[in-house]
């Protein structure tokens, strides 16, 4: 038969997988804790998917400290907050970081972390959680959630581009916005709590405004982002989208030039991630040392490009392209994280109610 | 020792591994954290949890699951069964790899088939026009379109062994194909659509990527409602109560799939017959089936090779890179490498699992006490399925974290995980096939003087050869594209290729974008080429010895 050979290269094929699978168990032989220095020894950092810093940094920090550090990274800032609330009396890891300024309450009531009297660098003093000042929850990088908007669309339009959140309920404006869900995406919740703050008790009726001017609301970010929005290399047919005001950086030509799309600083709200220690942590020493790394200026310095955020630190140089086109905004929308917690589920539910036919 | 005691010693000498590692990685997680709903401050609470389940909003959340469960199911059996027919009775051409592309939509991402059903539904797409983009309809299309492989390979490889010859006689007598369907091959193929039917309910039911991304978070389900309470809101006496809600209906409707599924059948595998006519039906059912998978597969195959507007490979030779600015802690290649040896661990832990149940539950019982234990324990088998994946990964946190048992951060929970997952459909697959072996055989082979390992070689195995090929192809598949709980467990150093697709489109950078399309297009030609791989083992003399 001429068909014989194939299964034997099959075979083959599979083998090698097989074989290759055999080394699972035996090539994830724990790294024996490496010793030496102040700190010393293995600290677990727990922090969220998004998570990452250039190696070379991770391995300067090792060297110098005598530090081995494992990271576990896995789901999002909500996910992680929720982990470490439950697992509070028997943390997963030493230092946590990625709990933003959206979940910090629920991480402070829960007792997540633990108080260390860590030096908050300059600069950083503004982003602290009210009542805490920084005892606890340290902030590490800053970012806003603001609303974009592809600007070529609208040139080849000759049309001014919105520019406030009153804008887009305007009818000039029909059917152009697209937002991920403030139930499944973090900068979507960060755009539901920008209209609660700027319109306060009566950010449904905008809500409804919103949404009979054509809002669309998808998923997630990237779904807004790569599959709705005109700018974001797919095919779109949204030109405004809320993303974050670190995205045109990203929307440069090859060529150079300008962006082709451009934030809206009017309509951003801020976010802050923090780091600190774990209360009932196996090294609180070495969890401070990461602490203190992550604020250091290398780390800080690297943040935009790995994480795509801003460093808290004072005086850090910027990547070029975010000098250039990545503009944060002055005054963006702010509220209390005490009062993120108290009314969440309130708003969560109303703005479910207004979004769910 | 007597006969008899010795039949329940060796009942439960068998099923002490698999119900050792179900109690273990599923009844004490889940409990452990429906107790934190129960006791939220380490007071005995019932009353929060009582409020959740009379909210309108439970019950509304609760419908929709069941219909749109539901819908899907019968959307998944309404298509599989012709396709079933013409794959597994008819010689049609290339039908061997048309089966394993059918598995390919199971292990594709959420997230990528999502991206791939918004570019042909959405506004813009070439089915923009029907306007189904962020409508039920498309959450039950979506539903469809992932479950519909388990109808086939379930259906399919028990009707693929049903002795044709009581319908050519009915045929001979004069009854009309419907007539020779109804009567003679339906109540021996009830069983098998039953078992499919139930997975892919408990699969529907549970869905949780496609109700958000292509209901546009509008539609809740009880499974989104889960991840909402406990991640969102931090209200676990509310997640606690829909778990609980969760399971209540899980276990209702695997006592009535229960009831209607066994029914022993003979079982001779029929060779494949040639087209006929009255075959038109199936064929056209399949081929439309198979236009429809291949459409998002195919849109997902084109948006990998545009590169700046243009064709290109670019997005494939990145694969070995970590992406636009390191996006990635390892390259895409090694991710594919972690994910086939993920899986094959997965593949053999639920198969043992998965043959030991099935050989436990299929045995002739003795006694009524004995005939509802079998029973119990197929259920108990199905539950990971219908239980949130939320409610399971936090559940793992809070009680595997201590020793004798400290094993949040051993690397072996996530095949297990999977492995859970898989189980379901390994039991089911398997099921059918040994239930169908008259156990007169075994009594024969017994009378003859074969012991119980010979009997198993001589009557079980040469059965059951083909249906543990196609439940190792399923659970291999099940592994590749498992995400929930992967999600949850993996380690940052060893992500699979469905973390590492989800990692890149969240990442800005028209590279990356790219290639977590073209890592989705490789996934997926793996997963069809290990399956067909699996399925090419197959060795028909086995039958001889």
């Amino acid at each position: 038969m001429k068909r014989r050979p194939v299964p034997a290269a099959w075979t083959v094929v599979l083998l090698a997988a097989t074989l290759s699978a055999c080394s699972l168990t035996a090539t994830e032989e724990e790294p024996s804790a490496a010793t030496g220095g102040d700190a010393g020894g293995r600290v677990v950092l727990v922090t969220h998917e998004s998570f990452s810093l250039p190696k070379k940094l991770v391995k300067e920090f090792e060297a110098e400290s005598g530090i081995d550090l494992e990271v576990r990274a896995a789901g999002d800032a909500g996910t992680l907050t929720t982990k470490l609330a439950v697992t509070a009396d028997n943390p997963t890891g030493d230092v946590a970081f990625g709990v933003d300024n959206t979940f910090a309450s629920r991480a402070l009531d829960e007792g997540v972390f633990a108080t260390t009297d860590l030096e908050v660098p300059a600069g950083a003093g503004d982003y602290t959680v009210p009542g805490d000042d920084g005892a606890r929850m340290v902030p590490v990088d800053t970012g806003n959630v603001c609303v974009n908007v592809d600007t070529t669309w609208f040139e080849e339009r000759d049309l001014d581009p919105p520019a406030t959140l009153e804008d887009l309920a305007d009818p000039a404006y029909r059917d152009l916005f697209v937002t991920p869900s403030a139930l499944s995406s973090s900068p979507g919740l960060a755009f539901l709590l920008a209209t609660v703050a700027e319109y306060g008790d009566d950010w449904p009726s905008y809500w409804d405004r919103l949404l009979g001017n054509g809002t669309r609301v998808v998923d997630g970010w990237s779904d807004a982002y790569f599959t709705d929005f005109t700018g974001g290399g797919g095919d779109g047919d949204r030109p405004v989208v809320l993303s974050y005001d670190s995205s045109p950086a990203f929307t440069v030509p090859k060529g150079g030039g300008a962006s082709t799309t451009a934030a809206l600083l009017d309509t951003c709200f801020r976010q802050v991630e923090y780091a600190g220690v774990l209360e009932g942590a196996d090294n609180p020493e070495g969890g401070a040392a990461v602490v203190e790394w992550l604020l250091s200026e290398d780390v800080q310095a690297a943040l935009p490009d790995s994480m795509y955020v801003f460093p808290v630190r004072e005086g850090v140089a910027l990547p070029p392209d975010w000098e250039k086109y990545a503009e944060q905004p002055d005054d963006p929308f702010t509220l209390d994280p005490a009062d993120i917690a108290a009314h969440r589920d309130d708003w969560l539910e109303q703005w479910r109610d207004l979004t769910t036919r | 020792m007597t006969a008899p005691v010795r039949r329940l010693l060796a009942l439960a000498a068998l099923a002490a591994v698999p119900v050792a590692v179900l109690g273990l990685f599923f009844v004490v997680p889940v409990s452990g954290m429906v107790a934190r709903g129960f006791w939220p401050d380490g007071e005995f609470a019932p009353d929060q949890v009582w409020e959740v389940l009379t909210r309108d909003r439970t019950l509304r959340v609760l419908a929709f699951t069941l219909w749109s469960a539901a819908a899907g199911t019968v959307g998944s059996v309404g298509l599989g069964l012709p396709a079933a027919y013409v794959l597994h009775r008819t010689a049609l051409p290339l039908r061997r790899g048309v089966r394993s592309a059918l598995l390919v939509p199971f292990v594709l991402p959420t997230v990528v088939v999502g991206v791939a059903f918004r570019q042909l539904l959405g506004a813009g797409g070439p089915l923009g026009f029907l306007g189904l983009d962020g409508s039920a309809t498309a959450i039950v299309l979506g539903l469809v379109f992932f479950n519909v492989a388990v109808v086939i390979r379930v259906v399919g490889g028990a009707w693929e062994q049903l002795d044709d010859r009581p319908g050519h006689a009915a045929a001979t007598l004069g009854a009309s194909p419907v007539q020779v369907f109804r009567t003679v091959t339906w109540p021996q193929l009830r069983p098998a659509v039953v078992s499919a039917a139930t997975v892919v309910f408990l699969f529907c039911a549970t869905a949780f990527g496609i109700v958000l991304t292509l209901g546009g978070s509008r539609y809740a389900t009880v499974e989104t409602e889960i991840y909402l309470l406990t991640v969102q809101v931090f209200d676990l006496p509310g997640a606690a109560a829909l778990s609980v809600l969760q399971l209540v209906v899980v276990l209702a409707l695997l006592l009535v799939a229960g009831r209607t599924r066994s029914t022993p059948v003979v079982r001779r595998p029929a060779t494949p017959h040639r087209l006929r006519r009255s075959d038109v039906v199936p064929v056209a059912v399949t081929l439309l089936l198979l236009a429809a998978i291949a459409a998002p597969v195919l849109a997902l195959l084109v948006g990998s090779l545009r590169v700046d507007g243009a064709w290109g490979l670019e997005n494939y030779t990145a694969l070995s890179t970590t992406g636009q600015r390191d996006a990635l802690q390892v390259s895409v290649t090694a991710a594919l490498l972690n994910s086939l040896r993920t899986a094959v661990d997965a593949t053999w832990m639920a198969l043992l699992t998965g043959l030991l149940v099935a050989v436990v539950v299929t045995r002739r019982s003795r006694s009524r006490a004995e005939r509802r234990t079998r029973r119990l324990l197929d259920g108990l088998f199905m539950l990971p399925l219908g239980v949130s994946a939320v409610t399971l990964g936090f559940g793992f946190l809070i009680t595997l974290d201590r020793p004798p048992f400290d094993l949040r951060d051993s690397p072996l929970l996530v095949p297990i995980a999977q492995a859970l997952v898989a189980l379901p459909l390994v039991v089911r697959t398997l099921v059918p096939v040994l239930a169908g072996i008259d156990d007169r055989q075994r009594q024969a082979a017994a009378s003859l003087g074969a012991g119980a390992l010979r009997t198993l070689a001589t009557v079980d195995l040469p059965v059951l050869w083909r249906p543990v090929l196609a439940a190792s192809g399923f659970a291999f598949a099940v592994s590749l594209g498992e995400f929930g709980a992967t999600s949850f467990l993996a380690r940052e150093d060893f992500p699979t290729m469905p973390l590492v697709i989800f990692r890149l489109l969240g990442h800005p950078g028209e590279l990356n974008y790219g290639m977590a399309l073209a890592a989705s297009v490789v996934l997926a030609a793996t997963t069809a080429v290990v399956v067909l791989a699996v399925e090419r083992l197959r060795v028909t003399s086995v039958g001889a010895f």
